[in-house]
Parts: C-alpha cells; sequence; structure tokens
C-alpha cells in the first residue's frame, strides 16, 4: 500500500512543480539555516572535557584590596602567584595545576626557517592528565621537573611538524626565545573548544604549541602574555610578578567525588579565612568552586551573536513552515475533486489521509536533502568567516541525522491539516461539481 | 474599491484557514524583518563609529626580539630611526594601542583622592607624540612637551617620576567636568594624579568598552617599548601605505635579523577585522531579510493562484454580470492589501514583542516608531508585486467560463 501511495504522490507533486519546487525550497532554506546555526552553537557551548568536565573544577579567591569594594562584584578567575602555589602545594586535590599563558619565539636549527611565535602555556604536571591531553611520543614532565625548574618542555603536533617533519623529537632541544629546552613530548592534534582553562586569552583561542614549567618560564624569563588584573598603587613590574598586587595564575583541581568536592570547598573557605585573618585578604572571605561548564555558563563564553543567529533561523524556519502549510494547502484542496472520486470509490478517510501525509513526507525527505545542501553551504560560509571560533563549525553525523528527522518532521506536521481538511471533504458534494 | 470589502471578507472567511495563514506569515516576516533591519541599522552605526585617525595612512607593525633583551631603549631609538630613514614616512612611534585595533589597556579613573571606587574605568594610550602620529584632531589645550615624556619600564621599575600630566578627549572631558572646561584640573589614572593639558576630538578605545563611552580614553605621556606589548605605528604619505609597509617591515629586519615580525598590518585591515563579526552579523541578517521576503512573496503567489484557480467559475459569473477586467484586477488586490495589512498590524505588535525580548537579552534600543510606516509600506508593494501576475490571470478568465463545471 505504502508503495502506491508514494507512487500517487509523486504523480501529484509532479503535476505542479512550481508549487512543490517552492515547498521544498521553503523547507530547505529553513532546514539549512536553522542546522547551521544550530551546529554552530553547537560547536561553541560544547564540552571541552567530555565525560570529565564535572570533576574539573576552578578554586576562586578575592584578593583584592578594599578600595572599590562591592560584595556583589564577580571573584578574580584567576590567582596570585601566591596563592596558586600554597593552593598547588597543599595537595588537597586529587590533580591540580597552576598555570599562565606565553607567546614565545621559537627557533629552528634550520637557518632557512625564520623564527616564528607561537603560543604558550607555563604550567605544572598534572595539566596533562587532568585535561585528557594526547601523546603522540614522551608523556608529561615530572613533579620534580617543576620543582627543580628544568629546563624541557612538551611541544605540539603542529610545532613537531614545522620543526621535526613530525618526527619522534622526544629528546631533541627546541630554542623558545633563546632558551634550550629539552623535549620530554609531543602531543597528538589537541584542541580545547572552548579554551575552557584561560579564557583571558580568547574564548576559543587556538591550543599552545610549547608547553614548559610553571617555574622554569619564571627562571628563563619567558614572555607572559596572558591577562591581568592588579590593585593598589605599585605598578607591575614583569620581573617581580610573584609578589605584584595582581592576580595572573589560572588554578584549576580535579576532584572524584561529591565527597571530595566540599571537604575541598571547606578546605578553601578555611584558606580563605586565614588569609583574611593574616591581613593579606583585605575583603571578607569568599569562594566558589564551579565545575567546568559552570564555569563557562556563567562567562557566557557563547557569543550573543550565535544565540541571535539561532533564534532568527528559527524564526526563519517557522516562517517557512506557514508557508508550506498553506502551499500544502492549497495544493490538497485543488485536489478535492479527485479524492472525491478517490472516496466514492471506497477508499477509506485513513487511507486519504496516510496518502496525502506520504506526499508530504516526501516534500519532507526532498526538503532534507536540498536543506542539507544548504546547511554544509552555510557551513562553508561559516568557516569563512574570520574568528578562531567559527573554523571549527563541521556537520557531524548527529546533526546529519537530525536535520533529516526535524525536515520529516517538520513537513509530516505541516501536512496534518491540510491532509485532515481534505480526507473530510465528502464524496457525494464533489462527484455532484465534476 | 470601498464596495468590494464586503464581498472579499464574505470570501475569505469561506478561505478562513488559508488566509490566516498567510495573514500569520505576512506578520512573522514583518516582524522579523523590522528586527533584522534594525539590528543591521545598529552594527552598521556601530561599524562606522568615526576614530578621528588618519585611517588610510597608518600601520601597525609588532615584533619580538629574541633572548636577552639588554638596552631596550637605545634598540628602539634605531628601529624608529631606520623606519624614519624610508622615503614616505611621514611619523612612527612605539605605542601600546589603536583605536578599534584590539589590545585595550585599562585604568581605573578618579576625580580626588577621598574618592573609594573608581569614577570611571578608561582605555589608556601612551607613546611618544602618540596623538600626532595617529592625526588625532587637538580641540584645546596642547599637546605634551618632549621633557614630559617618560619611558614606561623605568615608570614601573620607579627609576623615573612621572611628570603628572594627561591628555584627555572631548568626551570624556564633559563626562568627567559637565560644567567647566577639563583643561587645568586633576584627576587620578591609576592613583597617580594628573593634569589634564590637553583634551583631543577623539580616540577611542581599542576594544572592551560599551559604545556610548567607547570615546572616554586618557593620553599618558609615557614612551612605549616593544617589550611591554608596543607596536611600531606608522604614518605613510598619502597612497603609499602598502610600500612603506614593505620597506618598514624589511627596515626593522635589517636592524635584527633574528627578531620574529608578529605582525604587519595596514590599519584599515586592522579596523576591519575588529568589526569583522559584527560586518558578518550584517550580511547574515540581510541575507535572511531578503530571503524571509522571498518566500513570503512565493507564498502569496502560490496561494493567489490557488484562490483564483477555485474561483474561476465564480469570476467568469461576475464577468458576464458585467464586471470589467479591473474590477477582477482589482478585487485580488483588494483582498491581498486586506490580508497585507492584517498581518501588518499583528507583525507589528509582534516585532515590539521580539524588540522587548532583544532589548532584555542584548541591549538593543527601542525600535523605532519610524520603522511602523516604512515596514508596513514595503509589505503592501511586496504583497501588490506578488499578487499581481495571479490577478492578472484572473482578470483574463473569459465570462464564458460561469457556463463551465
Amino acid at each position: 500500500m505504502f508503495g502506491y501511495y508514494v507512487e500517487l504522490a509523486l504523480r501529484s507533486l509532479r503535476l505542479s512543480r512550481a508549487l512543490t519546487a517552492l515547498m521544498i525550497l521553503a523547507v530547505a532554506l529553513g532546514i539549512g539555516a536553522s542546522m547551521t546555526t544550530l551546529t554552530v552553537l553547537h560547536v561553541l557551548s560544547g564540552d571541552p572535557l567530555p565525560g570529565k568536565s564535572s570533576k574539573v573544577f576552578m578554586p576562586r579567591l578575592d584578593p583584592r584590596d578594599k578600595e572599590g569594594y562591592d560584595p556583589t562584584d564577580e571573584l578574580p578567575v584567576q590567582v596570585t602567584w601566591a596563592d596558586g602555589m600554597n593552593l598547588l602545594h597543599a595537595h588537597r586535590a586529587r590533580r591540580q595545576a597552576l598555570m599562565t599563558a606565553g607567546a614565545t619565539p621559537v627557533q629552528s636549527d634550520d637557518a632557512a626557517i625564520d623564527p616564528f611565535i607561537v603560543p604558550a602555556r607555563y604550567t605544572t604536571t598534572d595539566f596533562f592528565p587532568m585535561f585528557d591531553v594526547p601523546f603522540r611520543f614522551g608523556q608529561g614532565w615530572s613533579a620534580a621537573d617543576d620543582a627543580s625548574r628544568a629546563r624541557v618542555a612538551v611541544i605540539g603536533a603542529d610545532l613537531n611538524d614545522r620543526l621535526f617533519h613530525g618526527e619522534n623529537s622526544v629528546g631533541r632541544i627546541v630554542h623558545a626565545d633563546g632558551v634550550d629546552l629539552r623535549i620530554v613530548g609531543v602531543l597528538a592534534p589537541w584542541r580545547a573548544v572552548p579554551h575552557f582553562y584561560d579564557l583571558n586569552t580568547g574564548n576559543y583561542s587556538v591550543g599552545e604549541e610549547v608547553f614548559v614549567p610553571l617555574g622554569t618560564a619564571r627562571d628563563a624569563k619567558l614572555k607572559r602574555n596572558g591577562g591581568l588584573e592588579c590593585w593598589g598603587n605599585k605598578s607591575s613590574d614583569e620581573e617581580g610578578m610573584e609578589t605584584a598586587n595582581c592576580v595572573w595564575l589560572q588554578l584549576w583541581v580535579e576532584l572524584d567525588d561529591a565527597a571530595a568536592v566540599v571537604s575541598y570547598r571547606a578546605f578553601l573557605d578555611g584558606y580563605a579565612r586565614d588569609q583574611v585573618a593574616l591581613g593579606r585578604f583585605e575583603r571578607p572571605a569568599r569562594t566558589a568552586l564551579p565545575d567546568v561548564m559552570r564555569f563557562l555558563d556563567e562567562q557566557r563564553v557563547v557569543p550573543s551573536d550565535v544565540r541571535l543567529q539561532v533564534w532568527l533561523a528559527f524564526g526563519f524556519f517557522l516562517v517557512c513552515l506557514v508557508n508550506t502549510v498553506g502551499l500544502m494547502l492549497a495544493k490538497f484542496m485543488r485536489r478535492a475533486g479527485e479524492v472525491g472520486v478517490r472516496r466514492a470509490l471506497g477508499a477509506s478517510r485513513r487511507s486519504v489521509f496516510a496518502q496525502l501525509l506520504t506526499e508530504a513526507a516526501i516534500i519532507g525527505v526532498a526538503g532534507g536533502i536540498v536543506g542539507l545542501g544548504v546547511a554544509f553551504l552555510g557551513l562553508a560560509i561559516v568557516r569563512m568567516q574570520p574568528g578562531a571560533a567559527s573554523q571549527l563549525a563541521h556537520l557531524d553525523l548527529a546533526m546529519l541525522l537530525v536535520t533529516f528527522l526535524v525536515s520529516i518532521a517538520a513537513t509530516l506536521a505541516a501536512g496534518l491539516i491540510p491532509a485532515w481538511r481534505t480526507c473530510r471533504i465528502a464524496p457525494a458534494l464533489q462527484i455532484k461539481s465534476q | 474599491m470601498s464596495l468590494d470589502i464586503l464581498p472579499i471578507v464574505a470570501t475569505l472567511r469561506r478561505h478562513r484557514l488559508t488566509a490566516t495563514l498567510l495573514v500569520l506569515q505576512i506578520a512573522l516576516t514583518c516582524a522579523i524583518v523590522c528586527n533584522a533591519v534594525f539590528v543591521i541599522g545598529d552594527r552598521l552605526a556601530w561599524m562606522t563609529t568615526p576614530s578621528g585617525i588618519a585611517e588610510d595612512q597608518l600601520m601597525r607593525i609588532t615584533v619580538s626580539d629574541i633572548g636577552p633583551r639588554k638596552d631596550i631603549h637605545a634598540r628602539v631609538e634605531a628601529d624608529l630611526a631606520a623606519i624614519r630613514g624610508i622615503p614616505g614616512v611621514e611619523a612612527v612611534t612605539v605605542g601600546n594601542s589603536l583605536p578599534f585595533g584590539g589590545n585595550a589597556w585599562n585604568s581605573g579613573l578618579k576625580l580626588d583622592r577621598s574618592q573609594r571606587s573608581s569614577s570611571v574605568d578608561v582605555a589608556t594610550f601612551y607613546g611618544e607624540s602618540l596623538a600626532e602620529t595617529l592625526g588625532s584632531r587637538l580641540l584645546a589645550g596642547r599637546m605634551f612637551h618632549p621633557d614630559e615624556y617618560r619611558w614606561v619600564d623605568d615608570l614601573v621599575a620607579e627609576k623615573a617620576t612621572s611628570s603628572h600630566v594627561g591628555i584627555v578627549t572631548n568626551d570624556l572631558a564633559r563626562r568627567l567636568f559637565p560644567d567647566k572646561s577639563a583643561l587645568g584640573e586633576e584627576i587620578l589614572v591609576g592613583g597617580e594624579p594628573v593634569r589634564i593639558v590637553g583634551v583631543l576630538e577623539r580616540l577611542p578605545a581599542a576594544s572592551g568598552k560599551a559604545r556610548e563611552d567607547v570615546n572616554d580614553t586618557v593620553l599618558m605621556p609615557w614612551r612605549m617599548i616593544p617589550a611591554y606589548g608596543g607596536g611600531y605605528f606608522v604614518r605613510a604619505r598619502k597612497g603609499e601605505t602598502a610600500r612603506v609597509l614593505k620597506d618598514a617591515v624589511a627596515a626593522l629586519k635589517g636592524v635584527n635579523p633574528r627578531r620574529v615580525v608578529v605582525e604587519a598590518r595596514p590599519y584599515t585591515e586592522i579596523r576591519g577585522r575588529f568589526f569583522a563579526a559584527d560586518r558578518a552579523m550584517a550580511v547574515l541578517l540581510s541575507s535572511v531579510s531578503v530571503a524571509l521576503l522571498a518566500v513570503t512573496a512565493l507564498g502569496i503567489v502560490g496561494l493567489a493562484s490557488f484562490w483564483v484557480g477555485q474561483r474561476r467559475r465564480q469570476i467568469g459569473v461576475r464577468r458576464a454580470l458585467g464586471a470589467s477586467r479591473a474590477d477582477i484586477l482589482h478585487y485580488f488586490q483588494t483582498e491581498n492589501f486586506l490580508l497585507a495589512s492584517m498581518g501588518i498590524v499583528l507583525g507589528m505588535v509582534l516585532a515590539y514583542g521580539i524588540n522587548a525580548l532583544l532589548m532584555k537579552q542584548y541591549e538593543l534600543p527601542r525600535l523605532p516608531l519610524a520603522y511602523l510606516p516604512v515596514g508596513a509600506t514595503v509589505l503592501w508593494l511586496l504583497g501588490q508585486v506578488a499578487v499581481l501576475a495571479p490577478a492578472l490571470r484572473a482578470a483574463s478568465v473569459p465570462p464564458v467560463e460561469a457556463t463551465r463545471g
């Protein structure tokens, strides 16, 4: 029976090509626009640490002075050197990493290659296991390397391709800002989207290519270029950042379960109260411990333009659907005579209804296929836009499936009223008017 | 015309569902397009914010030197001398940021010491003769004297004492001192007392400020160094920007071949990048608006054709009873006008609803009332154009159709 419906539907669709094309186009444009914007939103609001983001937390404190104090102020998202080191060395979490951003010129041994600048991260040993960073060769440095400020580095996949043609470069030397660092590990391609662990360098900034122990980077005076927030009148000198009244380091901790979170929170509160008692913190002790997704949410990482675009696309889709319902209604009603004949010949209301819905579904499938093309085109245009984030927008399999399902569901829904109206036509009335 | 309205309304009531759908479609289109056009206008206004500098003559070059950095000041002077030697260079300096350049430096600003929190957060600009190099216009007072400049690293290391003077923009001057001239007044910038010696026409911040206070900026007499994040800002003779940029990069490489050129861009490109997302949004909104109007027009064509097809006999009867072709044409045009009007009224209400949401979510201003007549006219015209072909087809139905079927 279904095959017969499909045949009837195709014949009917062929009869009014312009109208059919118009309906398919409307559905396709709506679907394409919605899928494009949804894919972008999906990529930009994704979980940068799948399966683990609920176990990784950012301890937040308020070390600022009393000036301009407002209890509703947000807590800083970075910590001072002193607090970072205190919390790091307390080892109260399963893992903890203290880090800051840098940008370092890298020079190749090959004189033909001009020196170039790469983004760098100065961090501590737990960075790699805590953020599930994949290695191609070697591994991260040890806690001992952190402590002894060893001249070691982990480099990214791109830099390894550029300097060492993708070979295993573990044990070789990378010249960063005139400092020789021994490579202990090479990463597989890796990029956190959003760049959750340090939003100061941009919400969707590209991954770092050189990772150096924090202490080593400070010793070797590697260039720091991360976010910096200072207070008081004393200016901040690059050399004296360890004692400056500035927050400039990101601290992240990994906590296994709810009990660990509760106990870490208690520890953090106690620490803040101690600092207030010591007179180091001038403001009342306040702390926060958001996990990765909550932090991203609080920081409104997803650009508001992207959300606006999603709403716009849905509005557009809605207009296209209303348009399709109207056209389908017109089309089905025009066939009132044909439906009357079929009904008089014994076709049940149910079968007329099923046949008309089949027709709607065919428009849905066609709209879905063309809509997919529109979405591919839309995403290609998005990727051409400047901005680090837009290049990430690719249609994945799940979105592809959603495209089809939404398209068919939408046209079926659009076909429901027209089909219902049409199949209610009394057979006798139509035959008479013929 | 007016006589037609009652029968039209009567007919439309028999097509209640299709007519409602068409009204709904026009209303949604009206609401979305009105808001889209409004947002486009808003973005265009932001994108064309004047910077008050010689945009098409300027460029920025940032370099990074490798290895230990000694004798910073002498090296900066050598670099500047090398660039000055290039024919076509009008001025050059090392500065910290450019209007809409993306690299903002901010400081809290207070009017006096007793004040606990900052009056405003201002963007700060440093660089020897920065205003002169960029081409910012002085409205009152004076630019800095050569002996007022200090090296920024000397100030940080407390090897030098500030000369305690500053230049503000006109917007900031009026915000801080609405009733009197700002010249000679003392303010505190980042805790440092500063006497205002000049007022610039404008110097927008590099980034991160709200539109209405983007011009709240202060210029300080500090000589910038590349190691602190400074870039070489070069002003070329008109029309020679591209060549000067190439020569300046070569000159900087000539001074020290081991350095990395991080960026070398004409200012127009820097500004373009800053507004890229706004431009993309404006383009997107325009395309969606055009697509929406097209879909709606096609929908009108489709439904009107259907109605014409359904009413062929009725039209034939009217023609046989003496209605002229023009009467039939007007009938369908009036019908469309009625439907469009209903859609427009509903659409305007919706438009204000959407606008209210946008105002809350995206801090957009209120939709100006001027959008109402313009939007209405556009949709009426669109409807009339779309309905013309089906209406003409209806008008061509011969009276003999009355006898058929």
